[in-house]
């Protein structure tokens, strides 16, 4: 029989950046807060600690860091009418495990999204008409501005310490960075990293085709900074093990080095580590939560009671949660009705790699986030009715995780073992660099989650499903990045290049890693027929649940989900001290 | 032939341990290493304590004697001696793969190993086996044999190079068909563990020496270059340095 550990205000399921934010916010109320981690504790010491992270087998190759699919996966198939089969091993994206979740293991690229990308299928009708998005496709507006916003990504840039330099201050365009973004109430907290060799090299050639180069906002310290919470970060060295890895010197942003320091001194907050949710509990009548069931560290049930519940797992375990708890309708491809599930989206990506024989790269110098970007192919610089596809994409010049096993890329044509191998090796490693295209993925009618019919965890949960595939907008949208991409490499005039974009005949391919930055299934907007939760990020239907997290994306960005995650966090966090708290029920009537 | 293993396998690494910490007394009072876990359980002063092997004198934990010569023919062709840098035998890569065989890796102690199992479903969907890798590797070097016996009148050690690389390009082409196990998935392991022990950190048993690094310029566990990241243009000057504290 589960034991029933006595009532705390508020249960938090997971420990990574939302809960530890949402952590701060409402032990300020002075609430009881408890977050439940499925993982295991991990911090900087002694987890992250040098030596052992600079170590790419166990970390890069071996993901020591992240979900174990043994414990953990999901089901993937291409199509509605198709068998889904597990995702076994990782590939395609990783998500996190303990405490920090894949905030302790990302590069750090931290982005707002142009405002336009909020309210995507208004902007498209207004401008180009309603005509143009394809039928499959099912975009939708957040249901939240970004003006009323901006003081949310405000404050996570300033309690993550990014490093970058403003394109637009209070609406007047600055010399040095992207004149595409939204507007900035006050500059980065910190300045641009330090330039690598491809840095300056993809700025000079963007200039010189009349581009608009800026640096990558970066979660990496470029200088020493104590944030709004007294939390401490280091000034970056530059090491090399970023993506996959703990950072080793606490320059990267992360729950861990950006607030988990102060939140673990308050009396009124708790964590447990190794207890995994099962589910969150509901009342009879189904519209409140009475808290959620888990299993702790010895694998005993536990009933934990709580007035608030607060979602803040990786996005798909969110959805995953959502879907074996009843909260919500689940969505239903073929009639289109229900909503949870559904607009799961991915990230269209694409890139050229160049080859400079007498260039020395040193790629193994690096942070997560130093680089040169552009956004002159955003989603707001685009004329969709002309270009012919709904989207954008931004173009990065990054020199991060220089490792051999897994960053050994070979000139065309060359073999994958024997002496010409080695030799190919030795005449490449260190003379490469890359041109990215980072874009935008629509969501459409039959990509979306659900629960597996055959497979199921160690619980024997059923696993979720996912149903997904690229389709043609998302293509020509990618295919048209190529070229831009393709006349950039050319006038960088290397002595070999190769461009690696989707086609119109490729399929989703579990295998190479492509991104974490899987979204939707839990979408915010303004309507219960076709959102899961409103603009708070409060679930329609259970009015003391709210899911944070890049699962609320309708549809992706163009850019990485992070400063929207974070963004959004304190949003719905300013929404529940203000408004949920003082007088608790939908915050939206439906 | 598994009791056979594991008897093999009990007795190479009794024989091992004392052989370890033998040397661990002789060496231990030298080395200066602070006592540090990588999360494999490795112990970092073990490590330090003890030098790389060399491959003549190893026992094989996993791999029979058979199997083992194998191996030692397939990395050769995989990364051969021939040309600048070294080969995946000077480096030790077969004692890595040994090493990963009784991990995690070897085991797929981190994969959804549940059925059913759909292996004719598109390889886009990754790794759909019900095999562990440990179990693809003793099933293909078995197939792998045999085919060469049948084939070439030789086990697969004793042919010739140019045999060996046309029965390797065969396998990672999936040309050739084996009843319990896929000789493409068997060779895209057997290449993807020799890369990753050439290139790995020593602590995990091969790129002895750190000698794949130096080959290519990879500085290892420095993992500090503040002060570089502003020399464009200039090959780093400092030579590799490992996780027990080696420098090349």
């Amino acid at each position: 029989m589960a034991k029933t550990n006595p009532h705390v205000d508020v249960v938090m399921i997971g420990l990574g950046w939302t809960s530890s934010i949402m952590g701060m916010e409402l032990t300020d109320e002075g609430l009881n807060v408890l977050a439940l981690e499925r993982g295991p504790d991990q911090d900087t010491v002694p987890d992250f600690a040098y030596p052992k992270m600079a170590d790419e087998l166990t970390y890069g190759v071996r993901y020591q860091l992240m979900q174990r699919p043994a414990k953990s996966t999901l089901t993937v198939r291409h199509g509605v009418r198709d068998t889904a089969v597990p995702y076994r091993s990782l590939g395609s994206f990783l998500p996190g495990n303990g405490v920090g979740g894949a905030g302790t293991h990302w590069n750090g690229h931290t982005w707002r999204p142009q405002p336009n990308e909020l309210r995507l299928k208004s902007y498209v009708e207004e401008n180009f008409g309603a005509d143009i998005i394809p039928e499959e496709m099912t975009i939708q507006d957040y249901g939240v501005s970004y003006d009323e916003l901006e003081p949310h990504f405000d404050r996570f840039e300033k309690v993550a310490g990014i490093a970058g330099k403003a394109g637009n201050l209070n609406g007047e365009i600055q010399e040095g960075g992207n004149p595409f973004e939204g507007w900035r109430s006050s500059e980065y907290p910190l300045p641009p990293m330090k330039r690598t060799l491809n840095d300056t090299m993809f700025e000079e050639v963007a200039k010189s085709q009349g581009l608009n180069p800026f640096p990558l906002p970066a979660a990496n310290a470029s200088e020493a900074y104590t944030n709004p919470y007294g939390m401490q970060l280091a000034p970056c060295n530059y090491c090399g093990f970023c993506e996959r890895y703990g950072c080793l010197n606490y320059s990267k942003s992360s729950p861990q080095t950006c607030v988990l320091g102060a939140l673990k001194q308050r009396d009124n907050f708790a964590y447990r580590a190794n207890c995994e949710v099962m589910k969150v509990n509901l009342a009879s009548d189904g519209k409140t939560a009475t808290g959620v069931t888990y299993i702790d560290e010895n694998g005993d049930e536990v009933i934990q009671p709580a007035d608030l519940v607060i979602m803040g797992a990786y996005s798909l375990h969110n959805v995953h949660l959502l879907l074996l708890s009843g909260i919500g309708k689940p969505y239903d491809p073929i009639s289109g009705e229900g909503v949870v599930g559904k607009n799961y989206a991915y990230q269209m990506n694409g890139g050229s790699t160049l080859y400079f024989k007498d260039k020395q790269f040193n790629p193994f110098i690096g942070a997560g986030a130093n680089g040169e970007t552009l956004n002159d192919f955003g989603v707001e610089q685009i004329d969709f009715a002309e270009a012919g596809f709904i989207g954008g994409s931004y173009f990065n010049a990054a020199m991060t995780n220089g490792q051999p096993i897994r960053n050994m890329p070979l000139p065309k044509g060359a073999p994958s073992w024997g002496a010409e191998w080695k030799q190919a090796v030795q005449e490449t490693y260190g003379h490469t660099m890359t041109i990215g295209s980072h874009g935008s993925n629509m969501a459409y009618r039959d990509c979306y989650l659900d629960l597996d019919p055959t497979y199921t965890d160690d619980h024997g949960r059923p696993l979720m499903r996912m149903t997904f595939n690229w389709k043609d907008n998302d293509v020509r949208m990618t295919q048209f990045m190529k070229q831009k991409i393709d006349t950039l490499s050319k006038a960088l005039r290397p002595d070999d290049y190769k461009l690696s974009f989707k086609d119109f005949d490729s399929r989703y391919d579990v295998r190479p890693y492509q991104t974490t930055h899987n979204v939707g299934g839990a979408i915010m907007g303004t309507d219960p027929k076709s959102s899961v939760l409103n603009r708070y990020l409060q679930s329609w239907d259970v009015h003391n649940v709210f899911v944070m997290g890049a699962s609320a994306f309708p549809q992706n960005l163009q850019y990485n989900p992070t400063g929207l995650v974070g963004g959004l966090t304190y949003w719905a966090a300013k929404a529940i001290r203000e408004q949920y708290l003082p007088n608790p029920g939908p915050l939206v009537q439906a | 032939m598994l009791c056979f293993t594991w008897t093999v396998k009990e007795i190479t690494m009794s024989a091992k341990l004392e052989n370890a910490s033998r040397r661990g007394f002789i060496k231990g009072s030298l080395m200066m290493i602070p006592a540090v876990t990588v999360g494999s359980g490795v112990s970092l002063t073990a490590a330090a304590a003890e030098p790389p092997p060399d491959l003549a004198d190893y026992q094989p934990t996993f791999f029979d004697a058979d199997e083992w010569q194998f191996l030692l023919a397939a990395c050769d062709r995989l990364i051969p001696a021939d040309g600048e840098g070294p080969g995946a035998l000077e480096t030790n890569v077969p004692i890595f793969i040994d090493g990963q065989m009784e991990g995690k890796f070897g085991h797929a102690a981190d994969w959804y190993m549940k059925g059913p199992f759909h292996e004719d479903v598109s390889p886009l969907f990754g790794y759909q086996s019900p095999l562990t890798p440990r179990e693809v590797y003793r099933k293909g070097i078995a197939a792998t044999r045999q085919y060469c016996q049948t084939h070439h009148g030789k086990d697969f050690a004793g042919l010739d190079a140019d045999t060996q690389i046309q029965v390797l390009t065969q396998l990672e082409k999936g040309a050739i068909e084996f009843d319990d196990v896929s000789s493409d998935q068997f060779f895209a392991f057997l290449l993807q563990n020799t890369k990753e022990g050439y290139f790995a950190d020593p602590i995990h048993g091969g790129n002895k020496h750190m000698a794949a690094w130096k080959f290519i310029g990879f500085p290892g566990a420095r993992a500090s270059y503040l002060e570089w990241v502003d020399q464009h243009d200039k090959a780093y000057p400092l030579g590799p340095v490992s996780l027990n504290g080696e420098r090349g």
